[in-house]
């Protein structure tokens, strides 16, 4: 097929400005984002469809909380921890509340080293990420285990209303299993940096694609949003 | 599928030959480092505060004000800041952000459901939830 002979001609037309740059994206030709790179639309979808996802079990939670005629577990007492002889409230859930936002951190630095091509440092960044990610992932399994020991099932506990146990397991076990998968492709990623592909613009694992650097800021997308999803559970779920 | 390929290689050519100015490309999302430091020291500030809320054990619409404040602050400089929102080309902010409003129609229908229930639990179990014995108190 030959290409477009008449490539360009938005360049006629005065430049739109503000709402109107929304009309000519989507009334555009071939592509409705100009400029953004495939995989980021790609990446945002995916996130609003498991905005959706995280969506619906906060507001089912939040329906079944709001159903049951037995009280609710106070989670600022199920979730304490003693330290040194005193009950703290939410220690744990508070450390891993910001072990997460650290990550957070470490991620946005990482994409940013990664468009200045500063492999070493974008390297480290990513892995600091994934050690922080996999730290997550163990509190929250000390976590589980603990609640577990206590007698949490996903159809009763000794506090309270019996749905606790199951909102509990489903939602932070979805957001663990997040943060699991999370870590995976953050190895993934960082290996594919500190081996060079994405300066050699090799293809990378089941893909003809080019690998460059706006794969570690579709990374870090993924990873934002977990850190995003973990901020609204941290509101509705331990703090309410 | 041979113009394909071709269009793909002189892209790549294209790419390497502007590598020196990549950090100035439209899509290359290169900002000072101070912009990250200072929206994660905000979030650290941030999350203190919610942790805060719970820790003084503050109460009724106070308690869940300043939580859904801190939630919405925090949710907010992620999405403008670290997922590069507030740079991003308009069509895209309208057409990522937009979609989860729909949510709240999924709240206002669970708010709704949820009091029904309540309501009718009452009605038919209240005798019994009233003889029962009171659950323990953890820890």
């Amino acid at each position: 097929m030959a290409p477009h002979d008449a490539t360009g001609t938005v360049g006629t037309l005065h430049d739109p400005t503000g709402l109107q740059t929304v009309v000519a994206d989507f009334s555009s030709d071939q592509r409705a984002f100009k400029n953004v790179p495939w995989g980021k639309p790609m990446m945002w979808i995916f996130l609003v469809s498991d905005t959706f996802i995280f969506g619906s079990f906060l507001i089912s939670y939040m329906t079944v909380r709001g159903s049951t005629q037995v009280p609710w577990p106070n989670p600022s007492e199920v979730f304490s921890l003693m330290m040194f002889g005193k009950n703290v409230p939410l220690l744990l859930i508070a450390i891993m509340t910001f072990v997460l936002i650290s990550s957070s951190g470490t991620m946005a630095l990482a994409v940013n080293y990664g468009y200045r091509r500063d492999r070493t440092t974008t390297f480290w960044l990513l892995i600091a990420t994934a050690v922080l990610g996999a730290t997550f992932v163990g509190m929250q399994a000390f976590e589980w285990t603990k609640l577990i020991m206590e007698g949490v099932r996903p159809w009763g506990n000794p506090w309270g209303a019996a749905q606790f146990g199951s909102c509990f397991f489903m939602i932070t076990g979805f957001h663990g299993t997040h943060v699991t998968i999370g870590v995976i492709f953050l190895i993934i990623v960082a290996t594919k940096v500190r081996r060079g592909d994405l300066d050699a613009n090799r293809p990378g694992f089941l893909t003809g694609r080019r690998g460059n650097y706006e794969i570690v800021e579709t990374m870090g997308l993924y990873w934002h949003f977990v850190d995003l999803v973990w901020v609204f559970i941290f509101a509705f779920f331990y703090l309410w | 599928m041979a113009t394909h390929a071709d269009a793909h290689a002189a892209h790549g050519a294209h790419d390497d030959a502007h590598a020196g100015d990549h950090a100035t490309h439209a899509h290359g999302q290169q900002h000072p480092l101070g912009v990250y430091f200072k929206i994660w020291g905000l979030l650290f500030v941030l999350s203190i505060a919610s942790y805060l809320v719970d820790y003084f054990h503050l109460q009724g619409v106070l308690r869940w004000s300043l939580i859904l404040i801190f939630m919405f602050l925090k949710a907010g400089l992620i999405v403008a800041v670290f997922m590069h929102m507030m740079w991003e080309r308009l069509a895209l902010v309208y057409a990522i952000v937009v979609p989860p409003l729909l949510l709240v129609t999924l709240l206002a229908i669970g708010a709704l459901e949820a009091d029904y229930t309540f309501v009718t639990r009452g009605v038919f179990f209240g005798k019994e939830a009233a003889a029962a014995p009171a659950p323990a108190k953890p820890h």
